[in-house]
């Protein structure tokens, strides 16, 4: 591996100014688990990275009724599939979270990171988007906050400015009657990076959906919403007539490419079908809540 | 710029403080630096687990772990199972059910497995198989491995 600097942040404050200095050879370092490839390969060369790991809010991970939840972007994946407000509240960010590579990845590995990191094929992109999750950034300029489903730029590229770092992920609380749910394709039981994603969060009144979004990962260049399938959804009954019109626009919506995981053609066949399974699941939690 | 940092931490309940650069892993701080080859280089890439140690409790690949980042970590590395001469009842029934042949993924299955039982003494098949699906082994198979994790628990409980 290349030479860099090491610095460690204490602080968001900390982190920010470190990252402005380093300007567009600094990277943040969280679980290191994409990052340390990446240099390794040669793919990325920074010539600083800015561990963020000891910035206590960012690794804060609470949830209140009112303001939903509150996931600091360095709290490894591990922590999450042990928490059990994740579990209650949303199971299919959970889930995602748990099938990131092995116990080993997810000790180090964050949401966060995942996030930024924005792989097409990322196992809790899809999770995220169909939960209507926020990314809250900070830097020189101060805070904002970024819809997930805006915060792609393409494969590996995100919209963050240099200077830039996300320190939260944000969700709203989870609805009444509602819940999610995510589901990969990986050709064997563990350890593998998903051929097609599908995460699903819906809002049931009595056997009515009110409210649906359908995230999906690998079947275009960055995870993505659709939002024509989701809507296709609302206001029905969730009948098998409905659904089967869901999974068409679900399979319209993406853009797969063939690959040596998976065919376009595959793809575009499998992601209806995850997409449909995320859904049932999704329904019956929703009506356990 | 590539000027080594002190890390100080505790391996194997000895505190110890070394000198490493930024770019050397927690794997290379403990093979090349500390002369600690029990852990071993596989892949390099996260996937193989050859080189898995404890931090703080939870398993890590040690190839995807900078050595800086040890800083204030309690690790814990195959040359800490073994009580002096004693050997760890994981890697007792190991050797008597066979469940290694070359030895290069050894170490990282030991301290995935003593992860697991360490949180879960009484772990089932799928637990097991689920808690070890990040240590690959190409050349024993995993039955052998399974079956030295399971009586290994066993042993513990009857301790």
């Amino acid at each position: 591996m290349h030479a860099f600097t090491y610095e460690v942040a204490r602080t968001v404050e900390e982190a920010v100014k470190l990252l402005a200095a380093g300007g567009e050879d600094a990277r943040v370092l969280c679980g290191g688990t994409d990052i340390l490839i990446q240099m390794r390969n040669g793919v990325r060369r920074p010539q600083l990275l800015v561990d963020v790991k000891r910035v206590p809010e960012m690794r804060e991970l609470s949830f209140d009724p009112k303001s939903g939840l509150r996931l600091g972007a360095a709290v490894p994946c591990i922590e999450i599939y042990e928490s059990p407000l994740m579990r209650q509240h949303y199971p299919g960010l959970t889930e995602a979270a748990h099938l990131i590579g092995s116990l080993q990845i997810q000790s180090r590995a964050s949401v966060g990171g995942n996030l930024c990191n924005a792989s097409p094929a990322a196992d809790t992109s899809p999770a995220l988007l169909a939960l209507g999750a926020v990314a809250k950034i900070a830097g020189p300029q101060g805070t904002r906050e970024v819809a997930v489903a805006d915060f792609f730029a393409g494969p590996g590229r995100n919209t963050l400015k240099a200077g830039e770092l996300v320190t939260h992920i944000l969700v709203p609380p989870p609805a009444r009657h509602s819940s999610d749910a995510y589901l990969r394709m990986i050709p064997r039981n563990e350890m593998d990076i998903a051929i097609v994603g599908a995460g699903v969060a819906i809002t049931l009144d009595g056997a009515r959906c009110t409210a649906a979004r359908i995230g999906l990962g690998a079947v275009a260049p960055t995870p993505i919403l659709a939002p024509k399938a989701a809507q296709a959804l609302v206001g029905t009954t969730l009948d098998d007539k409905t659904i089967e019109r869901a999974v068409e626009l679900v399979r319209e919506a993406s853009s797969p490419i063939s690959d040596m995981r998976g065919t376009a053609e595959y793809r575009r066949q499998v992601v209806g079908v995850l997409a449909r399974r995320a859904l049932h699941a999704a329904v019956q939690r929703a009506r356990q809540n | 710029m590539a000027s080594k940092q002190v890390v100080m931490t505790t391996i194997n309940g000895e505190e110890v403080e070394f000198l490493c650069e930024p770019r050397q892993s927690l794997l290379e701080s403990l093979r090349d630096v500390l002369g600690m080859t029990g852990s071993k280089e596989g892949c390099l890439t996260g996937d193989c687990g050859a080189c898995t140690v404890l931090v703080d409790g939870r398993p890590v690949c040690s190839c995807l772990m900078l050595g800086v980042e040890a800083q204030g970590a309690k690790i814990t590395t195959v040359e800490g199972l073994a009580q002096g001469t004693k050997l760890h009842p994981l890697q007792e029934k190991f050797l008597t059910n066979a469940s290694l042949q070359c030895g290069i993924c050894t170490p990282g299955f030991l301290m995935s497995a003593k992860a697991l039982l360490d949180r879960n003494p009484n772990p089932s098949e799928a637990e097991i198989r689920y808690a070890l699906a990040g240590n690959l082994c190409r050349c024993t198979g995993y039955d052998k491995i399974v079956r030295a994790v399971q009586e290994a628990a066993a042993a513990l409980a009857n301790r």
